[in-house]
C-alpha cells in the first residue's frame, strides 16, 4: 500500500504517467460502460473502439520510427498491409487456388508472429536502399514503397485474389473463454470459443492485450541501449557513427521493430474483418496514422496513442454520425425546416454537414496544431524544440 | 627514427586524400607514441581535421595507411574505430541536443554495451544490471569534467565550455585507448584555457593517449610532448615544441615568406 502511494505521489505531476493510468483505466471501463448506458446495445461501439485498437497499434510502431529514430516515413501502410495479407494467406482457403494448391490455415496466434516477422523483414527491406537518405528523399522512396506495395498485392491475382482481395479468412479461436453478462449470459466459461464477428468484447480486449504489450515494449526499447541509438541517429548521425553506434543496424532496426507492430496490427485487422483488400492499405491510411502520431506528439508513446484515439474518434466516429446528429439538434432545437431540402439549393444539415466532412476533418486538424504545435501530449524534447527563446531549465537533480 | 624502440599507438604511412582535384592531406606520415600528448597544428586549411576524419574512418584515405595498435584500420568504419578504442570531439561541437548531458555519455557508452535487442525488449536482469552500470559510468565521466550537476539538462542548454566538456566526457565513455581532441580550446577564456589543460593532464594519467588540434599556441606549447605542422597537407615539421617554434618553415607557413 505504502508502494502504492510512493508511486502516486511520484508519478501525480507526470503526464505520461496520467495519460498512461487514464487509457488502461479507460480501457478497461469502457466496454462495461457503454453497454451499460445502452442497455447492452453497444456491441458496435465496442467493435468500432477495436478496430480504433488497430490504429493505436500502428501509431505507437510509426512513433519508433518518426519520433525516435526520426525517419520520415510515408508508406507505413504498406507494412500494415504486408501483416494483413501474411494472415490472408496463411488463414484461409486462398492458397487453394494459387500455385501452392494447398491451403494453410495456420492457427491465429502463429500466423500473429509470422505476421509480425515478415513485417519485419519487409521494413528492413525497405530501410537498406533508403540508408543514405535523409528528410524529404526519404520521404520520397517510402511513399513510393507504400505505393508499390498495396498495387503489388493487387496484381498478385494467383495468390491475392487481386481487387477481390482474400475473403472468409479464420477465426482466431481459444480452448477457453469467459462468458458474462456483456454477451447476456450469466458468467461462465465456454470451450473451444471462436473470435467471432459478433464477439465484439473478445475482439476488445485482444487489442487491448495486443496494445498493452506493445506498450511495455516499446517502452522498454525506448529506454535502453536501443533507444539511445535511435535518438542519437536522429540527433546527429556523424556523431553518433563516431561515439561507436552502428548507424546502418539502427537505421534498419527502427524500420524492423517499427513495421513490426503494423504487422500485429494487420493481422489482427484481417481477422477481425474477415476480409484483406487491396483498397484498405491506400495512402491516405499512412498519412492519418503520420497525423496521429504528430498530432499526439512525436517521440512520445502515450502521445502517440492519445493521438491515435483522437484521430480515430474523429474519422470513425463523430464524422459519420455528425450529420445524423446535427438533424437531431435541429429538430430538438425546433428548426425543422433545416432538416428539409429547399428550392434555394439548401440541401437539408444532414447533407450539409456530410458535404462538409473533410473540411470539418481539416479544421480539426488545423486547430490542433494551431493550439498545440508541440502535439497534444508532446515528449520533453518536442516542448523544448518549440520554446527555442527559452535558454535553460530548471536543473533537476539527479539522485 | 626512433620508432623501432618507441611504444607507437598510431602511426599513419603516407596518408593521402584527396576530393576530386584538390588533394587535403599529402603523403602525410608521422607516429603518436603511447600515453603523451601530441599536437596537430597548422594555419586553417592545412588538412588538419581531414587527417582526423582519415583516422576515425570518417574518410577512407585516397593511399597510405593508418596503423592503429599495430593494426591496419584504414577504410574502417567509423563505428569500428570507436570500438577498437579512438574516440574523438568535432572542431565545431556536435553534441545530440534533444538528449540529457546523461544521455550524451551514456551513447558513448554504448559500444562498450552488450543487452542484445531481447534483453532491450524484455527488460532481462543483464539489461537492468547494465543500465544501472551505465548510468554510475555516465555519472563518473560527467564528474571527471566536472559538469555532473548538469546530468539532467538538455545538451544544447549547457553553457558553451560545458558543452566542450560533455563533448569529451562523451568521447572517454567509449573507454578509448587515443582520445583525438579537434580544437579543444576554441573560444574558451584563459581560465577555461588553463582548467582544460588540467583536464588533459587528468585524461593522460589515466593512460590514454591523447592527440590534438589546436590552434592556440600557448596550449600546444605548454602540453604537448610532441607536435607535426601541416601546411597545405604537407607535413612541414615535427618534433619537440621548442624545435618546433624555431622551426623557419612553421615561422613562414604562419606569418608569411618575409621578403
Amino acid at each position: 500500500m505504502r508502494r502504492l502511494q510512493a508511486l502516486v505521489r511520484e508519478n501525480a505531476r507526470n503526464p505520461n504517467a496520467i495519460a498512461y493510468a487514464a487509457m488502461a483505466i479507460g480501457a478497461l471501463a469502457f466496454p462495461g460502460i457503454v453497454q451499460f448506458a445502452s442497455g447492452g446495445n453497444a456491441d458496435n461501439l465496442v467493435s468500432l473502439a477495436a478496430d480504433g485498437g488497430v490504429f493505436v497499434l500502428l501509431a505507437i510502431g510509426l512513433n519508433v520510427v518518426v519520433g525516435f529514430a526520426g525517419l520520415l516515413d510515408l508508406g507505413y501502410a504498406a507494412f500494415f498491409a504486408i501483416g494483413a495479407y501474411t494472415y490472408g494467406m496463411l488463414a484461409s482457403q486462398q492458397l487453394i487456388s494459387s500455385p501452392l494448391h494447398h491451403a494453410l490455415h495456420i492457427p491465429f496466434w502463429i500466423a500473429l508472429f509470422i505476421g509480425l516477422f515478415i513485417a519485419a523483414g519487409a521494413g528492413a527491406l525497405l530501410g537498406a536502399p533508403t540508408l543514405r537518405l535523409r528528410g524529404d528523399y526519404l520521404a520520397i522512396v517510402t511513399l513510393g514503397f507504400g505505393e508499390i506495395v498495396p498495387r503489388f498485392f493487387r496484381n498478385m491475382k494467383d495468390w491475392t485474389s487481386g481487387v477481390n482481395g482474400i475473403s472468409a479468412l479464420d477465426a482466431p479461436s481459444l480452448p477457453v473463454w469467459i462468458t458474462g453478462p456483456w454477451v447476456n449470459t450469466d458468467f461462465g466459461w465456454v470451450t473451444n470459443f471462436k473470435f467471432q464477428s459478433f464477439n465484439s468484447t473478445a475482439w476488445y480486449v485482444l487489442i487491448v492485450v495486443l496494445v498493452a504489450a506493445s506498450v511495455i515494449g516499446v517502452n522498454n526499447l525506448y529506454r535502453s541501449r536501443l533507444g539511445r541509438a535511435w535518438m542519437a541517429v536522429r540527433e546527429d548521425e556523424t556523431a553518433a557513427a563516431a561515439m561507436g553506434v552502428n548507424t546502418v543496424n539502427t537505421k534498419l532496426l527502427a524500420f524492423a521493430i517499427g513495421a513490426s507492430f503494423s504487422g500485429f496490427a494487420g493481422a489482427f485487422y484481417g481477422a477481425k474483418l474477415s476480409l484483406v483488400s487491396p483498397d484498405n492499405f491506400t495512402f491516405i491510411v499512412s498519412i492519418t496514422v503520420l497525423s496521429m502520431v504528430v498530432l499526439g506528439g512525436m517521440g512520445n508513446i502515450p502521445g502517440a496513442m492519445v493521438g491515435g484515439l483522437l484521430l480515430y474518434f474523429v474519422l470513425y466516429y463523430f464524422l459519420p454520425a455528425a450529420p445524423q446528429q446535427a438533424q437531431t439538434l435541429a429538430q430538438s432545437l425546433g428548426l425543422d425546416w433545416l432538416n428539409n431540402a429547399a428550392p434555394n439549393g439548401w440541401p437539408g444539415i444532414g447533407e450539409f454537414i456530410s458535404r462538409l466532412k473533410f473540411i470539418l476533418f481539416g479544421l480539426i486538424l488545423v486547430s490542433i496544431m494551431l493550439l498545440r504545435p508541440q502535439g497534444l501530449l508532446p515528449s520533453r524534447l518536442r516542448t523544448q524544440e518549440l520554446r527555442r527563446g527559452v535558454h535553460d531549465e530548471p536543473v533537476e537533480q539527479v539522485s | 627514427m626512433s620508432s623501432q624502440h618507441r611504444d607507437d599507438i598510431l602511426s599513419l604511412r603516407g596518408v593521402t586524400k584527396r576530393f576530386g582535384g584538390l588533394t587535403a592531406v599529402d603523403n602525410v606520415s608521422f607516429e603518436v607514441p603511447t600515453g603523451e600528448v601530441f599536437a596537430l597544428i597548422g594555419p586553417n586549411g592545412a588538412g588538419k581535421t581531414t587527417l582526423f576524419n582519415c583516422i576515425t574512418g570518417m574518410f577512407v584515405p585516397t593511399a597510405g595507411q593508418v596503423v592503429f595498435k599495430g593494426k591496419d584500420i584504414s577504410g574502417t568504419k567509423p563505428h569500428r574505430t570507436a570500438q577498437l578504442g579512438i574516440a574523438r570531439t568535432f572542431q565545431n561541437i556536435r553534441l545530440f541536443e534533444y538528449m540529457t548531458a546523461l544521455d550524451n555519455v551514456k551513447v558513448g557508452c554504448h559500444v562498450r554495451m552488450h543487452a542484445k535487442l531481447w534483453d532491450a525488449l524484455f527488460k532481462t536482469p543483464f539489461a537492468k544490471r547494465e543500465e544501472a552500470e551505465v548510468r554510475d559510468r555516465a555519472m563518473e565521466y560527467l564528474r571527471f569534467v566536472g559538469i555532473d550537476n548538469r546530468a539532467e539538462s538538455y545538451a544544447r542548454n549547457l553553457a558553451y565550455g560545458q558543452q566542450r566538456r560533455l563533448e569529451i566526457a562523451r568521447a572517454l565513455a567509449t573507454q578509448p585507448r587515443l582520445l583525438l581532441l579537434d580544437e579543444p580550446a576554441a573560444g574558451f577564456t584563459p581560465q577555461e584555457k588553463v582548467e582544460l589543460m588540467q583536464l588533459v593532464a587528468k585524461i593522460i594519467d589515466q593512460g590514454i593517449t591523447v592527440f590534438l588540434i589546436e590552434h592556440d599556441m600557448k596550449v600546444v606549447m605548454e602540453i604537448s610532448q610532441l607536435i607535426v605542422v601541416l601546411d597545405h597537407g604537407e607535413k612541414i615539421a615535427e618534433g619537440p615544441p621548442a624545435e618546433v617554434r624555431a622551426n623557419q618553415r612553421v615561422i613562414e607557413a604562419y606569418l608569411g615568406k618575409s621578403a
